[in-house]
């Protein structure tokens, strides 16, 4: 990994799939580039293929045509082990809905990516404690989901998102389930996260109020980047 | 690998009432596999054990020819008999053998006073006492000279004294076997039930005595050893060669090793407990199914959770683990509940029922363990690979 450089490089990406005889084209050539450190809302209707870009950016899924580098590495020419190191390494996600595992602790559900990183098991529990006192949770440590809030269970996402002090924090419509309060504590999170730990933030939403505090927007429509650039007014 | 192994305990007291009831078809199965393999063991350790307590290197010679070794008295009638004479002339002639005793068998009504009981009547040799480790108690064994003056005088096992006399002496006493009149000379040591024959049962009498009283002018066989494990072969073709050459080189005898009838037994009981083993295998292959399928469901259930872990790092090959790991804790737990219930089981009948021969012995353990880990695998590759290959993609979005 190379600090210089942006953080991620998306050129001429394509990403196609074949239902039955018929070819899907979700992303038709997408280039842009992020910064370490900016903070991006990835926006567009429903099946503009923002879902489509999300994978792409979480590596969870590698393109058709075109080149996507994170941190320098060329996703596409990675095999799928590397893609699950790169994954653990650079990347935290959070998801619309939490997908904490259910009957594991707040901190074991914290400490789960470190343990794929190869962390003693004491070094993992101390690091997501960490973690949780960074999103407000820290007395709750113990608890499992089902007796956390919907807010409090995507802090602990959070938290687990953050734990192995990742490069990206990946959101796909965070606050998808969380009422209108809440969602905004949330983002005031993410904000937070990215002035004090300098992590690069990507959040996936339709939210037009979510988009509007990113500084930079991304808006794909029928799988082409059709804005990049400030916040627009009114969609 | 204690915390991953710690992970599938947490994963499976997640539903502890399905894990216990796919458990359940392994418990079944590897108790099956462990009872009736002790079963099997058991039969085969008594066997021995009678087998060995009757004597060391025993070799017996009958009349007829085998040209095979095997169980079961060989082909009689065609066969030149067996004499007192072959008997003399081994005592005589064969140097690797400890003591020869003919053996003549018959049965009869064993009479005192108004006292009667049928029981096996065995003409032998004074050598058959120390060859069979049958020893008089009280009294003496059948001697030489009772052989050659053809004395009727009778050595009585423990049954037939407790039936015909009860509490009085019976030394000196005279006693009628099969109508003839004998002197009873000792009391045999009790010697309790041997491959369901009550060796306390019988009566001895000098073998001349007996051809006389069921006028025979032959022997049934010859009793005696070898001198060692080792030379037993050796006893063997000296044994052929002496009663040969009184034969003009005919052999129209067998003779019948110890061990022979040790390997014959040992071939059928081990065959049984194989025949025991694959039966009791059905159950656990049945158990291994149980496990599959209900892998094959909790995957299916937690491909979201297979999609997450994908995402924070998981290989292919940690998600495999996860599921082995998973399926053979379930497996291997379910063999463990089931050898100790085979083995507290075992207990309760070595206590109860102290008769039934069942032994619980460590290669059952290992049997019964091995395979149920085996199960745990096998059962277990077919799901933990699914979940392996699941696409992350696909895994995040499944509802």
């Amino acid at each position: 990994m190379s600090d210089a450089g942006p953080l991620m490089e998306v050129s001429a990406l394509e990403r196609s799939f074949t239902l039955g005889e018929e070819e899907v084209r979700a992303l038709r050539g997408v280039s842009f580039t992020i910064e370490r450190g900016e903070y991006v809302a990835l926006i567009g209707p429903s099946g503009s293929g923002k879902s489509t870009m999300m994978y792409q950016l979480g590596c969870l899924d590698t393109p058709s045509r075109g080149t996507y580098r994170l941190a320098g590495y060329d996703v596409g020419q990675l095999d799928d082990d590397e893609l699950a190191a790169l994954r653990n390494r650079f990347i935290g996600f959070v998801f619309q809905s939490f997908n904490l595992l259910a009957r594991t602790t707040a901190v074991d559900n914290v400490a789960l990516p470190l343990r794929y990183a190869g962390v003693g098991m004491r070094e993992r529990r101390e690091r997501a404690r960490e973690a949780l006192d960074r999103v407000g949770l820290g007395h709750r440590w113990d608890h499992p989901p089902d007796r956390l809030s919907g807010g409090e269970r995507q802090r602990v996402a959070i938290a687990r998102a953050i734990v192995t002090k990742p490069a990206l924090l990946l959101c796909d419509e965070p606050t998808g389930n969380l009422d209108q309060k809440v969602g905004q504590e949330i983002v005031r999170l993410f904000e937070e996260l990215n002035s004090d730990l300098k992590v690069t933030v990507v959040i996936v939403t339709h939210d037009p109020a979510m988009a509007r505090r990113a500084r930079r927007n991304l808006k794909l429509v029928d799988g082409s980047l059709v804005h990049d650039g400030p916040p627009l007014e009114g969609h | 690998m204690l915390e991953h192994f710690i992970s599938a305990l947490l994963a499976l007291s997640a539903n502890k009432l399905r894990a216990a009831l796919t458990m359940l078809g392994v418990v079944i199965g590897v108790l099956a596999v462990t009872l009736l393999v002790s079963v099997g063991d058991g039969a085969r350790a008594y066997l021995n054990n009678t087998l060995s307590g009757i004597g060391s290197n025993l070799l017996s010679v009958m009349p007829g020819r085998t040209e095979t070794r095997g169980f079961g008295p060989p082909a009689q009638g065609l066969a030149r008999p067996l004499t007192m004479d072959d008997a003399h002339a081994l005592a005589r002639q064969a140097t690797t053998i400890r003591g020869v005793s003919p053996m003549v068998q018959g049965g009869g009504a064993v009479r005192f006073r108004n006292r009667q009981r049928d029981t096996m009547v065995l003409g032998v040799g004074p050598a058959f006492s120390d060859l069979r480790n049958m020893h008089v108690d009280t009294g003496e064994f059948v001697r030489e000279e009772d052989i050659t003056s053809r004395r009727r005088v009778v050595v009585l096992g423990r049954r037939v004294v407790q039936e015909l006399f009860g509490d009085e002496s019976p030394l000196g006493q005279s006693i009628r076997i099969a109508g003839g009149r004998f002197r009873v000379i000792g009391v045999m040591e009790p010697k309790g039930r041997s491959l369901g024959f009550d060796l306390d049962d019988l009566v001895f009498i000098p073998a001349t005595a007996a051809m006389d009283l069921f006028g025979l002018d032959h022997i049934s066989q010859l009793v005696t050893a070898a001198r060692s494990k080792e030379e037993t072969s050796a006893a063997i073709l000296e044994i052929e060669e002496v009663l040969a050459r009184r034969r003009n080189g005919e052999r129209s005898f067998t003779v019948q090793s110890q061990e022979d009838l040790l390997k014959t037994f040992g071939a059928i009981t081990g065959a049984m407990t194989m025949v025991l083993l694959a039966i009791a295998s059905i159950s656990l292959v049945v158990g291994g199914i149980g496990i599959m399928n209900i892998m094959l469901v909790s995957v299916r259930e937690r491909t979201r959770e297979i999609g997450v872990r994908r995402a924070v790092g998981a290989t292919q090959r940690d998600i495999l683990w996860q599921f082995l790991l998973e399926s053979v804790v379930i497996s291997t737990i379910g063999g463990a509940v089931g050898l100790s219930l085979g083995a507290t089981i075992i207990f309760l009948v070595h206590r109860f029922a102290p008769d039934v021969p069942v032994v619980l012995s460590p290669w059952i353990a290992a049997v019964a363990f091995g395979s149920s880990f085996v199960t745990g695998v096998v059962s277990g590759v077919v799901p933990a690979r699914r979940a392996a290959r699941l696409d992350p993609v696909d895994a995040l979005r499944y509802e």
